[in-house]
């Protein structure tokens, strides 16, 4: 058994408004410099939708992730035929690689236009101008979050891979008004235990931290190779056409390690996130990432250790982590969400990156079709409110794939303890429930009643302080500060000096 | 004054010393701008018919006159037979008019498209003429002057080694012709060009090398030794 330390974000979606609030901090934090405008390390994506990059779920096209050979090895997508050997052969050119153009231009409007115009028989516009050449464009052609709130959804949500499997009636919530089910899906880097973007790395430049799972890219050892950004199949690590040097989100380690909660998660108003510690054996994670895809979620469970357990905190004392760590680590919310609950699920497990954050799948609306609607079963008149999970307008399969790898009865499962969990709750409130139904309700699931009111208060009513457990990193004796050049890369972010702007960006 | 003796018997000294330091020195004080500064993420349809030819064209090109410049005997001695000699001479000739057209692409896509152009730096444009230059030059030798491959194992070559163990001996390619003696020029440009420019990325080889025999997954620790480890054996 060999422990190790993984920082793991969980997401409850039922929670998320899609307000872009965690983009946006993160993006005023992170990248705002040249080269990175067109970077969201955070996005929130609309589901079903085409997310961003468009598509990037469909590894047919990307060539993303891994997969297991005939002779059973772990292989990269990307690598199909000759194996490392195509490394080479595709370094001069990457015939999967996206372009800018599907993520989108980065774009700023002409405002001075609007001060400056001369005075004439028309409103003067702002044009959009692009932030790469400084030229006008035509019109903007896309942005990141282009289909937000089913905006054209026949043209770019009908494109989700994730609608794959679904009946014709099931894919009328994307274009039949009554019909009509979205929800929202923030993403960023999912810190995998088994990360394609650092196997792809020519240069080794992508590394995982040994102390706390965050996986990085070194900007002195990158050389623009680009196979992270092939390789990667939740599209996390971005290019930088400026410096020549690929990013990516990096868990907002500066913050992390003084006990400060991601910029992101922070800024979060719906509370929707949770930062917590995982220990897990890294003996078994290419186990794991091998494993078929109904069994792929559970291994996943399986490689997470139970904190409380004293031969797993013996073993974790002895491989030097520290106390706080472990405190950090049985205080964990991803521990008691993804494993101890099992209510949170990790997002598309079948890449086999064994991805470190975790969502819980939104049971909203908990009202399905109105019975006048063709197989709809609610009765407007009815004072019934909680209804069976399998009717609701959200078609199952949907999240299945989204969440567990086509694994219908893990979503149900999460599902059914969230309504079990609501009923307990509305019965101690309000009474109107009953009491028998509540407790065959959580029979049903396997909880009982603390479990109940300890997942209702973790997922509805927790303080900053038990939603985010980050341990401080004992910065005496491990450091990311390099004090030669700690001054001169201040201002930057980190992300090589400030240097000269280009010639083309004048205004 | 011998302009021979200047160009070819002092000025590589100067350039190669120029190229040495300043790529160490480069590599030790700005490591962040050691980059190949890869365009294909803003232009990707002009570029797959331009760095396709023009690397693997202008590679294997090079390693043609790197194997003659290490075992000029053996070079010469294939050459003896005139079949090898045709067959050497076409598959040069064809490399260098693959790289030609990957260049041509090249320059192409820095003129027009106004995303790579907003990227172009005076060092691209210098680093274009400079190997567009090198690539006419080099395929004039082998039209104009046959066999190139052989003249150049038996007179380049020595000089190349004369300069290599500082007893420069200009004599050998004094009597070559002008277009020879630009591509050789030319290539010394080329060198001393390394690292001020991206042209740096090309010695950036080995990384991609080990990456062949390298484990997968990279781990990095604060607080053990060795500080890069592999988190599992399989490649």
């Amino acid at each position: 058994m060999d422990i190790r330390i993984q920082l793991s974000m969980c997401f409850h979606l039922d929670k998320c408004i899609g307000c872009h609030t965690c983009s946006v901090s993160c993006k005023n934090v992170w990248t705002t410099r040249q080269g990175a405008e067109y970077m969201w390390w955070n996005n929130v994506e609309t589901k079903p939708g085409a997310g961003y990059p468009l598509t990037w779920e469909d590894q047919q096209r990307y060539m993303g992730g891994w997969e297991v050979t005939a002779t059973g090895a772990l292989r990269l997508k990307l690598l199909k035929g000759p194996g490392k050997l195509r490394t080479l052969a595709n370094i001069f050119f990457q015939p999967n690689l996206p372009t800018i153009d599907d993520y989108y231009e980065p774009f700023t409007f002409d405002y001075d236009n609007l001060f400056n115009a001369p005075l004439g028989d028309d409103q003067p516009v702002a044009r959009p101008k692009s932030l790469i050449t400084g030229e006008f464009m035509d019109k903007v052609a896309l942005g990141p979050n282009w289909d937000d709130d089913f905006g054209g959804s026949p043209l770019y949500a009908a494109n989700d891979p994730n609608l794959k499997g679904l009946s014709e009636s099931q894919k009328q919530m994307l274009t039949h008004f009554h019909r009509l089910f979205y929800f929202y899906f923030p993403r960023i880097c999912n810190h995998c235990l088994n990360p394609a973007c650092v196997a792809s790395c020519p240069s080794g430049a992508i590394y995982k931290r040994g102390e706390d799972g965050i996986v990085l890219i070194d900007q002195d050892t990158c050389r623009a190779w680009r196979f992270c950004v092939s390789a990667c199949p939740y599209k996390k690590p971005y290019y930088n056409w400026n410096t020549g040097k690929s990013e990516k989100c990096i868990f907002c380690y500066p913050r992390l390690e003084v006990g400060e909660v991601n910029a992101c998660a922070h800024a979060c108003t719906g509370r929707i996130r949770f930062v917590g510690v995982l220990f897990y054996d890294a003996d078994k994670i290419e186990d794991v990432a091998k494993q078929p895809d109904d069994r792929v979620v559970e291994a996943m469970r399986e490689i997470v250790l139970d904190p409380e357990d004293p031969k797993v905190v013996e073993a974790a004392t002895k491989s030097g982590v520290e106390e706080n760590w472990i405190w950090a680590a049985q205080n964990s919310p991803a521990y008691k969400l993804f494993k101890k609950w099992r209510i949170a699920l990790p997002h598309h497990p079948e890449f086999r990156t064994v991805p470190m954050n975790f969502y819980l799948p939104p049971l909203s609306p908990i009202l399905h079709q109105a019975k006048g609607d063709e197989g709809g079963t609610y009765d407007p008149e009815s004072m019934e409110f909680f209804n069976d999970v399998e009717l609701m307008r959200i078609p199952v399969k949907y999240l299945a794939n989204l969440l567990s790898a086509g694994n219908e009865e893990l979503v149900m499962e999460s599902l059914k303890k969230q309504m079990a969990v609501r009923m307990y709750i509305r019965q101690l409130r309000v009474g109107d429930v009953g009491d028998a139904k509540v407790k065959s309700a959580l029979d049903e699931v396997g909880l009982t009643a603390e479990d109940a009111w300890e997942i209702y208060k973790l997922v509805s009513i927790a303080t900053f302080t038990e939603r985010f457990v980050i341990p401080k990193t004992h910065r005496e004796i491990k450091t990311t500060i390099d004090p030669r050049t700690m001054y001169e890369k201040r201002g930057s972010v980190g992300f090589g000096r400030k240097r000269k702007e280009l010639v083309a960006r004048e205004w | 004054m011998n302009w021979d003796f200047m160009l070819f018997g002092t000025l590589p000294y100067v350039f190669i010393t120029i190229a040495i330091v300043g790529t160490i020195y480069r590599y030790m004080v700005n490591r962040f701008s050691w980059s190949s500064l890869s365009s294909q993420f803003l232009e990707n349809k002009v570029l797959f018919f331009g760095s396709f030819p023009w690397h693997f064209g202008i590679i294997l090109v090079l390693l043609g006159h790197i194997i003659a410049i290490l075992i000029p005997g053996t070079f010469l001695a294939w050459n003896a037979v005139p079949v090898r000699l045709y067959l050497l001479e076409l598959s040069g000739l064809i490399l260098g008019l693959l790289a030609l057209i990957g260049l041509l692409m090249f320059i192409y896509r820095r003129l027009t498209d106004s995303r790579v152009r907003a990227v172009t730096s005076s060092w691209d444009v210098l680093i274009l003429i400079i190997l567009a230059i090198q690539v006419l030059t080099g395929l004039g030798n082998a039209l104009l002057y046959r066999w190139g491959s052989n003249w150049y194992a038996s007179s380049a070559v020595p000089w190349i080694w004369s300069v290599i163990t500082l007893n420069p001996q200009v004599e050998y390619i004094a009597s070559l012709p002008l277009l020879a003696k630009i591509h050789i020029f030319n290539a010394l440009i080329f060198i001393l060009l390394i690292p001020f420019s991206r042209l740096v990325h090309f010695l950036a080889f080995i990384g991609p090398l080990k990456y062949l025999t390298r484990s997968y997954q990279l781990v990095r620790w604060y607080t053990r030794a060795p500080r890069t480890e592999a988190i599992r054996q399989y490649k």
